[in-house]
């Protein structure tokens, strides 16, 4: 017998169940096929501009720091302006998300801007958004060409667009979303659910930023 | 990992006169419960969403393998592999094996309390290949050649000057008069250090806080990232996890992340919480080439269905140990395997046997404050009891207390004999006792009176309290 075999059937000895129980299979598919939502806090369950301003809340208190562009337009300017806030090189790295590409990178003259992963050298990464999670100020980033993973881990500073209409007020409408945009059963490769920069608190329980991950989260909220 | 369990009472005697362990552990009661307890205050909801992770579980328990079958055929649709360990041995292969097929040299880790239960590191070490753990605190416990004392925490048994002394002993390469006075520079000196051995890694091994049956997917949960560049920068990645593991939908992850970090480290969510779903795909620039979960059993099937069936809620929170008061004066390591505190003092019985645990479920004053906050409602202090049933039951439990148990319950079927001695006992000790109000040394009894005093009765026993007040 395989060890799978070996563990699936002492599993069915021990719930005294048998591989071809009708009931059971019928409970599981149909709780995989409709998914119950469970309980869903009231603290998002609010009007779009309030979500935004609970996801800018809460991004902020878990050490994201946060702008709002009226425009995409104003990407390409507000990248540029964070870079020189902190004293960084005006050179970024990007995905090919069209969101991102179709913006007009030429009025910041001197900014570099890179396309692809990233290869651990990069200082600075930009990504944009699948989502955000107003109830706990969490972004949602999904893997592939448009936006690497890389790119969320490796560069010291990751700056991050999202756009207003995005945010959710929780995390079962970012499955919903995330259903609909792959298919029921699918999903992207990597999802990578993102509150605040990373941090230890390893050494005498004493919580300090910038562990592996980014040390500087920056989120930049478009359209609010 | 070499179990310890059965020299519990000598572990608690070293663990008890170790003044660096002392200092470190005050760090526990203070941080980590302040932080729950104003988390879950900050969620109306919180009370409930314990209820339906609790539920979820118990559902997902009765349905185990149908989900697992469910799981795997989504991993397989995804490009990745399933491998089904019966044991820690298997599981210790089955890796093995991945990483030759790989020509792999160097293994880059994650957080995974499965790897420290199967013990992986020394046996890579054996086979050649070498395993760097990447989360600050195992890299700090893997350079001082021990193993965690906590499940999320696993070096909070060192303090910050030991931390200082492990790095100028084990960064060579670095200027010996280099300034280390403060948590922040020590931390970027170990992301310098670990950043290369991301980048060089051939294999990546985590854990995972779910596996999801609806598409296939792993999860960790983290704050500083070093599980996501542990699995996206090598050649494969590689998730270790237990059978319970399983959870139906993303659903169902939703409902039990809302308690998980906000019970392990009062934080709302995690930094990190990265869902993983196969291998890299064609249109991928990053992440692994060969994507493999190992779902190891080690004795967990044959929890199901008994008593200890609950345990296997646990979601390694570690809130039990944090509000542990025994936990908190001993510290993990005196628990001499991978899981301390009372989840440890349950599981451990369970895993490696009560006739080497047995000693663990019995280091309870059964306050109940684990199960006051376990975020999955896990009756810790009745496992306990029933472990200490099962030593006894087995004649496990030494002659002494064998004794003494079975002297008390021969006097309690008998109840005049029973008020006799306690009439004749209460006063004795309270008139012995009557100028302190308690006794620093009692034969018999040194065992309770070296560390602490034991307080004098006041002379009247509950019953005839009772009588009197009831006369009154």
């Amino acid at each position: 017998m395989s060890s799978r075999d070996a563990i699936l059937s002492r599993i069915r000895r021990s719930l005294g169940a048998n591989g071809i129980d009708i009931d059971r299979r019928a409970t599981v598919s149909d709780r995989l096929q409709r998914p119950p939502k469970g309980l869903i806090p009231q603290r998002g369950q609010l009007e779009q501009s309030a979500k935004v301003d609970l996801f800018q809340t809460m991004a902020e208190r878990a050490a994201a720091s946060v702008t709002r562009l009226k425009d995409a337009s104003e990407i390409p300017a507000a990248v540029s302006d964070y870079l020189r806030s902190k004293n960084l090189p005006q050179a970024i790295r990007r995905g090919s998300d069209p969101r991102l590409a179709e913006l007009d990178w030429s009025s910041q003259p001197n900014l570099d801007v890179s396309i692809g992963r990233s290869a651990g050298g990069e200082l600075a990464g930009l990504s944009h958004a699948f989502g955000g999670i107003a109830e706990s100020g969490t972004l949602v980033l999904a893997s592939g060409e448009e936006n690497p993973t890389t790119l969320n881990f490796l560069p010291e500073y990751h700056l991050v667009v999202i756009d207003a209409e995005d945010v959710a007020g929780d995390m079962e409408t970012i499955w919903a979303r995330l259903r609909a945009a792959y298919g029921k059963g699918e999903m992207p490769r990597t999802v990578n659910m993102v509150t605040g920069p990373s941090r230890s608190g390893d050494i005498e329980q004493t919580i300090i930023l910038g562990a592996h991950g980014p040390r500087s989260l920056h989120i930049m909220i478009v359209g609010a | 990992m070499q179990v310890t369990s059965p020299h519990f009472k000598s572990n608690v005697t070293k663990a008890l006169n170790d003044v660096n362990l002392q200092k470190a552990m005050g760090h526990v009661q203070g941080g980590f419960i302040q932080k729950r307890v104003a988390a879950a205050n900050a969620l109306p909801e919180f009370e409930a969403l314990r209820d339906a992770a609790r539920d979820i579980k118990n559902h997902t328990l009765a349905h185990i393998d149908l989900y697992l079958e469910a799981w795997e055929r989504k991993v397989i649709a995804a490009g990745g592999h399933v491998h089904w360990a019966e044991t820690a041995e298997d599981a210790r292969n089955i890796v093995l094996d991945i990483c030759r097929s790989l020509k792999a040299k160097t293994v880059t880790k994650g957080k995974t309390m499965i790897a420290e239960e199967i013990g992986l590191n020394e046996f890579l070490e054996e086979k050649g290949i070498t395993p760097i753990e990447t989360d600050l605190g195992e890299y700090i416990i893997q350079i001082r050649n021990e193993g965690p004392s906590h499940i999320i925490a696993p070096a909070v048994h060192v303090t910050m000057e030991q931390v200082v002394d492990d790095f100028r002993r084990v960064h060579t390469h670095l200027d010996p008069n280099r300034s280390m006075d403060d948590p922040v520079t020590l931390l970027s000196e170990a992301r310098d250090v670990l950043r290369e051995k991301f980048l060089a890694a051939d294999v990546g091994i985590t854990g995972a806080n779910f596996l999801i049956a609806e598409t296939g997917t792993s999860v960790i949960v983290t704050n500083e990232g070093n599980g996501d560049l542990t699995q996206t920068l090598p050649k494969a990645h590689i998730v270790l996890a237990s059978i319970e593991k399983i959870t139906p939908t993303l659903d169902d992850v939703a409902q039990i992340l809302r308690v998980l970090a906000r019970s392990a480290t009062g934080q709302d969510m995690s930094v990190y919480t990265t869902f993983s779903t196969g291998p890299r795909r064609s249109d991928d620039p990053d992440g692994p080439g060969e994507y493999h979960v190992v779902v190891l059993d080690n004795g967990r099937s044959k929890m199901l269905g008994t008593e200890f069936q609950e345990m296997l809620r646990c979601i390694r929170c570690g809130a039990c140990m944090n509000h542990c008061p025994v936990y908190h004066s001993v510290g993990g390591h005196a628990y001499g395997w991978v899981y301390p505190g009372p989840m440890g003092a349950v599981l451990t019985p369970s895993l490696v046997g009560v006739d080497k645990g047995g000693h663990l479920p019995n280091a309870s004053t059964f306050c109940g404050r684990c199960e006051s906050v376990c975020p999955m409602r896990i009756p810790l202090p009745k496992m306990m009891r029933h472990w200490r049933e099962r030593e006894f039951e087995q004649h496990l439990s030494p002659p002494i207390a064998r004794w003494g148990l079975k002297l008390w319950a021969f006097a309690a079927k008998r109840p005049w004999l029973y008020h006799f001695g306690a009439g004749i006992k209460g006063p004795l000790l309270a008139w012995l006792g009557r100028k302190n109000g308690r006794f620093t040394t009692m034969p018999l009894a040194e065992g309770w009176t070296r560390h602490r005093d034991l307080p004098a009765p006041q002379g009247k026993t509950f019953q005839q309290q009772w009588k009197a007040r009831k006369a009154a």
